[in-house]
């Protein structure tokens, strides 16, 4: 009822190649920014803002490009954080080194080193291919965080190793309130979810997924897989790096190695695992659904505690959240291997016919 | 200097000797080793702690990691069968996460020491008279590795359940045309990687002591891996023996120009300039791309 395509006739080929061609997804996504751009900064309370809203959108960010890599363009990595690490710290260091520059270039900047040293450890990718590939960004993990703590123009030398970051200001304003902050970051992640989207379906985009589908049957039909793996790892790479620059600058307020551990990189993995490989929508499902867990969790324990009168230690909380972590992920890919976001398409055809069977 | 840094190979070996063993017989790169050989070593300083004998300990703790193998196969894999390598490798990830929440809910956080009743320091008569510093243990070890990889050897070499595994391994579908039980041989494979969990977390865990940092010994072990190859028990000798050796000597040699701490990636930087020359590994097999 609600939910029809039928009856929306495309007369050029502008209207048959717009993002969203179908007038309610349209409606939908204006609602959507609506609400994030307007009601959400108006209505929400601090804490929902600087610990959920915002962390939400930088990880559905880096989530994005790892998307890019592993499930558009079919190369698993287990560096993402190492990528984030670099747009952090060469955030750092474009605003301590350059200030007249601003910040958002320096964000992107930031952002183009972190997918130069993507592309240095996307090269490997040429000859080698899958665990193989993966265990090379694990690599590109653990050395880009001990040269960063190791060599101390990164840190400014800094003794402790923790930096807390400059503020954010942009033509005299500054963004220091978690309202300001949090629209900054939707600010970035629209604009960068639009281009990913956009990007997926230009030439490039079909050139990833053809080489993700099958690499050998991709040469052959005249893609350059030197090129589509290069360029997959330096989009991705420059998700990361932007993602891990406003991870650091909009909601940690430091700028430290320690943020960036394996652990952040695995984290990002089973965001797009259960949010949905290959989707741009999935990313941010599935980094809604990391964030929130562990909230809803403790809610949960919470509850249950108080009304049987258990005392559930700390640690066992933190045990029983791991084991259920690990469980949903098991459980997803067995179910639902295609995420929350195969989901959301199944109810979109259900919604297609609904309320009338047929 | 080499010598212990060989002999700290072998360590790794034998939790490379994990993987390689699922990964010849279902293709599944088992990331949950690592939590596998903690939960082992976990299992068994908790139970000894609790004054349970040592050899009971050992054969109660044999038994929950040949059940656990073979419950992972079962409630994990069995249904992800056909999947591409990519996802039953993130499926392993997340049994990473159960194992590790599992094994500290039921035992505790608190780190364990093991002892296995052999020392770690140097032996006299052998410093005194060739002036290598070799601690029995380290021998030991190397000792159990030898005799694990012989009977591994022997057993899919000569053995009826041997040769079906390698055929499995080969082509599981050709396997089963020719009548080969798959439930069972996944179900062995399984039990039987518990059982090198296990030994290798007994001797991990009397090395370092038993506590979280154990699981990730397995991270360590995917360089040992990608240089030997995955399909390769031999390569996991080969490859933890060079592993161990040049991550000591690098950081001995190499070390003390750029800063030290350089053992956390050092192996994997071979690693992976050793794929750019042979992308499958000293001793992996070939790998052909068909379309």
């Amino acid at each position: 009822m609600l939910y029809r395509e039928a009856g929306q006739f495309k007369s050029s080929y502008a209207e048959d190649q717009q993002i969203f061609p179908i007038r309610q997804d349209r409606i939908g996504v204006a609602l959507l920014l609506v609400v994030a751009f307007v009601v959400v900064p108006m209505f929400a309370n601090q804490y929902w803002l600087s610990a959920i809203l915002t962390p939400f959108l930088i990880f559905a960010l880096a989530a994005l490009g790892l998307n890019i890599l592993t499930g558009y363009a079919g190369q698993l990595s287990l560096g993402t954080a190492a990528f984030m690490a670099v747009g952090a710290f060469m955030t750092y260091n474009f605003v301590l080194r350059m200030p007249w520059l601003g910040i958002i270039p320096s964000f992107i900047l930031a952002g183009v080193c972190a997918a130069a040293v993507g592309i240095v450890f996307g090269l490997p990718s040429l000859r080698i291919k899958g665990f193989y590939l993966a265990v090379a960004t694990l690599a590109c993990q653990f050395f880009v965080l001990w040269a960063i703590q190791r060599i101390g123009w990164f840190t400014n030398d800094s003794p402790s190793g923790v930096i807390t970051a400059q503020t954010v200001e942009i033509l005299g304003y500054e963004f220091d309130t978690p309202q300001s902050k949090y629209l900054l970051t939707l600010v970035i992640v629209s604009v960068l979810a639009l281009l990913a989207k956009n990007l997926m379906r230009s030439e490039t985009g079909r050139a990833f997924m053809a080489v993700r589908d099958m690499d050998v049957a991709a040469s052959v039909i005249g893609i350059p897989m030197m090129k589509t793996t290069l360029l997959a790892f330096a989009i991705s790479s420059f998700y990361c790096g932007v993602a891990g620059a406003l991870y650091a600058y909009t909601y940690l307020g430091t700028v430290e190695p320690e943020a960036f551990t394996l652990d952040l990189s695995f984290r990002i993995l089973f965001m797009i695992i259960i949010g949905g490989v290959g989707s741009i929508l999935g990313s941010f499902l599935g980094a809604a659904f990391i964030i929130l867990m562990p909230i809803f969790l403790s809610v949960l324990f919470g509850a249950i505690s108080h009304t049987f009168g258990l005392e559930i230690s700390h640690a066992i909380i933190s045990n029983l959240e791991l084991m259920i972590f690990g469980g949903l992920i098991v459980f997803f890919l067995i179910v639902e291997p295609h995420g929350l976001a195969r989901l959301w398409q199944i109810a979109k055809e259900k919604l297609r016919l609904w309320p009338f069977p047929h | 200097m080499l010598i212990g840094g060989l002999l700290a190979g072998v360590m790794y070996s034998l939790v490379a000797l994990g993987f390689v063993l699922i990964y010849k017989a279902s293709g599944v790169f088992n990331f949950a080793q690592g939590a596998m050989v903690f939960f082992a070593a976990l299992t068994f300083v908790s139970l000894v702690e609790r004054g349970v004998n040592f050899w009971f300990a050992l054969v109660i703790t044999l038994a929950v990691m040949v059940v656990l193998g073979m419950s992972i196969e079962k409630v994990v894999l069995r249904p992800l069968v056909n999947q591409p390598p990519i996802t039953l490798f993130m499926a392993t990830i997340g049994l990473t996460f159960v194992l590790e929440g599992l094994s500290q809910a039921v035992w505790g956080s608190q780190p364990h020491g093991l002892d296995l009743g052999i020392k770690d320091v140097p032996m006299e008569w052998l410093a005194n008279s060739t002036g290598m510093f070799i601690s029995q243990f380290d021998l030991f070890a190397s000792g159990i590795a030898a005799v694990l990889v012989a009977s591994l050897a022997l057993f899919f070499q000569y053995t009826r359940i041997g040769r079906a595994l390698r055929a499995v391994a080969d082509d599981h579908q050709a396997a089963l045309a020719v009548g080969i039980p798959l439930k069972h041989i996944w179900a062995i494979v399984w039990a039987v990687a518990g059982f090198v969990a296990l030994v290798a977390g007994l001797m991990w865990g009397a090395r370092n002591g038993v506590q979280f940092a154990l699981t990730f010994i397995a991270l360590k072990a995917l360089p040992v891996l990608i240089l030997g190859g995955f399909e390769s028990v031999m390569g996991a000798i080969v490859g933890g023996l060079i592993i161990g050796a040049s991550e000591k000597l690098a950081e001995v040699y190499l070390g003390p120009y750029v800063g030290g701490g350089i053992e956390s990636w050092f192996a994997y930087v071979i690693a992976l300039l050793f794929l750019l020359v042979r992308p499958q590994g000293l001793f992996g097999e070939k790998i052909i791309d068909r379309v």
